[in-house]
């Protein structure tokens, strides 16, 4: 059943853009994405919780490619699939009025299944090929409208995004000219067989640089605010809620954990660069007027909390100090999933909220609570979620980072995180000021009132909001967040379940 | 050994252009340029002196074979390679007749509408 995860929005996005050329009826392409996500949804549950792998046309491990299904990746694939599938709820009734739909649909499509690939596969060879699939079809999407700053965004990605691949695929090559094998679990095997390491601090300096200019690590950051802030809405969801963390986090943690068996310095450098995005970018988004740039900047300082929650974990973990390492990754995975929940909570936001004013200054809003209560309402749970007050998830997640940062004895650390917290609040507090209370602004757009299909979404995901933070009790944990962890942590169990030793 | 070093020169090279340059074209001939030492890069790892194409002839053993060969695998990557990198460059070409389009010049600190 894996290969239909990459099957299906493979054919599905090749299909789309031919059906265009005969057929014109705009709600058709809208339908297809909906059913085609929702299946996936519902594959991603059905697998969740699964160990398989695949083999592709039979070929054993070392040899052919094989697709990996390990705690991690299956809350990885339910994480993109939900997104995926709230995203085109939005753009159901947000895109309808857009002309070449079939190959709007079509180019998300390809974007699903180059993530699902990334996701899934065990070999880096291919990872790159699926890493580039889905690059291509974002820097597409993000140019889609072909308004001058798109255009201007889009190529300033491209280029960016162009030479993070070059980088990553020059790390694959050295890896292969060094080590002679391209699957993930064979390379940590034939590693650790190895006396001397050194060959491997340049392909993994490679590797950081690759992704982290897919990631957006923060002196890799100046894409981001204008690609995220330019593309169609629900394509700003995708790229801030999943896109990032598959190409970037994931791919990474992927490859420095289970395939280079951490190198040294790689965790430290991890947890440098994901303290430097967590401050910088929280302190240039406060200074921002518009509310997808903000949310863009937003995205990099959170996704500061990711890389050095695992960068603490992997340090931990060469300390000796399993049990903290665990919680320190679990961290950084439940921040993970939460930040995909919040930030294209927040994104679906900015774009109803852009629909009913005409424009993407703050200062221009206001009194959204009057004017419509349930996005009102939307917006107070993402906004109070990702600035980590108590009953929503962000606050779960960020104390587990920082419970595990003060029993790792790093406290300089928990005080990085504490005080972007702080500032993330800050800047939460000025859009709510800005743009919930406060009176009605004058709107120079001519709707009256929002229709459902873009609020609707916004409830699903404020729920989720709510109560992903259950996922921190014991019990949840353990089905859930632990078995993600431990695919990380325990790359002994991930080259058995892979080769079969 | 110089060979190699040939390569990471070519690199460079492609990467002083993608950084240093004020046109489009140029930037994205810096991405071709780093694009293809990647790929020789690539297919120095499998070379090997006096290696013979992987094509196994009936009656040789799979001992004599590996003998003799050139590693294929980092060519079929490097082919597939070059067509991700065909894709990635008609899509940098034609954002750039779009820019054209839209500015009337190649020139990046002419085109700063957003601020990064």
């Amino acid at each position: 059943m894996l290969p239909l995860f990459v099957a299906i929005p493979l054919g599905i996005g090749f299909l789309l853009p031919l059906i265009e050329e005969v057929k014109r009826r705009t709600n058709f392409f809208a339908a297809a994405m909906l059913i085609e996500t929702g299946l996936l949804l519902a594959l991603s549950l059905i697998k969740f919780g699964d160990k398989s792998i695949y083999r592709m046309s039979g070929w054993p491990p070392p040899i052919g490619i094989n697709y990996v299904l390990d705690g991690l990746s299956s809350l990885m694939l339910v994480v993109i699939s939900a997104i995926a599938f709230i995203s085109t709820l939005f753009a159901l009734t947000y895109m309808r009025k857009h002309e070449n739909l079939g190959k709007f649909y079509g180019l998300f499509s390809l974007m699903l299944a180059g993530m699902y690939g990334v996701v899934l596969t065990g070999d880096i060879f291919n990872m790159y090929v699926y890493l580039e699939l889905a690059a291509i079809s974002s820097y597409a999407l993000v140019g889609f409208n072909r308004g001058k700053e798109e255009i201007e965004a889009s190529f300033k990605y491209l280029i960016m995004g162009a030479v993070g691949s070059i980088f990553i695929l020059l790390g694959i090559a050295m890896l292969y000219g060094s080590v002679g094998s391209l699957n993930l679990a064979d390379i940590s095997v034939r590693i650790e067989e190895m006396t001397s390491k050194s060959f491997l601090l340049l392909s993994t300096a490679l590797f950081i640089v690759g992704f982290g200019l897919k990631a957006a690590f923060i002196p890799f950051h100046s894409w981001l605010p204008d690609a995220h802030s330019s593309a169609p809405t629900p394509i700003s969801a995708m790229l801030s809620g999943v896109l990032i963390k598959v190409l970037g986090i994931y791919a990474l943690a992927r490859v420095l954990f289970n395939g280079l068996n951490l190198p040294n310095l790689a965790p430290q450098v991890l947890i440098w660069i994901g303290a430097g995005s967590m401050f910088i970018g929280g302190m240039v988004a406060l200074g921002q007027e518009d509310l997808k740039r903000l949310l863009a900047y937003s995205s990099i300082s959170q996704m500061g909390y990711i890389t050095l929650a695992l960068g603490m974990g992997g340090a931990l973990i060469s300390q000796g100090k399993t049990a903290i390492a665990t919680l320190a990754i679990i961290g950084g995975i439940f921040h993970l999933v939460n930040h995909a929940t919040y930030k294209s909570l927040l994104f679906l936001f900015s774009g109803s909220v852009e629909r009913l004013y005409g424009t993407r200054n703050m200062s221009k809003m206001g009194g959204l609570s009057r004017l419509n209560p349930v996005s009102y309402a939307a917006g107070t749970v993402g906004t109070l979620s990702i600035s980590g007050i108590p009953p929503f998830n962000g606050f779960w997640s960020k104390l587990a980072i920082v419970i595990a940062a003060i029993w790792g004895k790093m406290y300089p650390l928990a005080g990085i995180i504490l005080f972007t917290s702080v500032i993330t609040l800050a800047y939460y507090l000025k859009v709510q000021k800005e743009i919930l209370w406060g009176e009605v602004a004058e709107r120079t757009s001519r709707s009256k009132d929002l229709s459902p299909g873009l609020y609707l979404p916004l409830i699903i995901l404020a729920i989720c909001c709510i109560g992903l933070g259950l996922l921190y009790l014991p019990a949840f944990r353990e089905v859930v967040l632990e078995p993600a962890a431990l695919a990380l942590q325990q790359s002994s169990e991930y080259t058995k379940l892979v080769l079969g030793l | 050994m110089l060979t190699y070093l040939l390569a990471f020169i070519l690199f460079a090279v492609g990467l002083y252009s993608v950084i240093n340059k004020r046109n489009i074209i140029k930037i994205i001939m810096g991405i071709i340029i780093m694009e293809h030492a990647v790929n020789a890069f690539f297919i120095l790892v499998g070379y090997r002196a006096a290696g013979k194409a992987p094509i196994m002839i009936q009656n040789t053993s799979v001992k004599e074979f590996v003998g003799f060969s050139v590693d294929p695998l980092p060519q079929a990557l490097v082919i597939t390679s070059i067509v991700i990198s065909l894709g990635v460059v008609a899509l940098m070409v034609t954002l750039a007749v779009r820019i054209y389009q839209h500015y009337g010049t190649f020139d990046i600190t002419e085109i700063r509408n957003l601020r990064g």
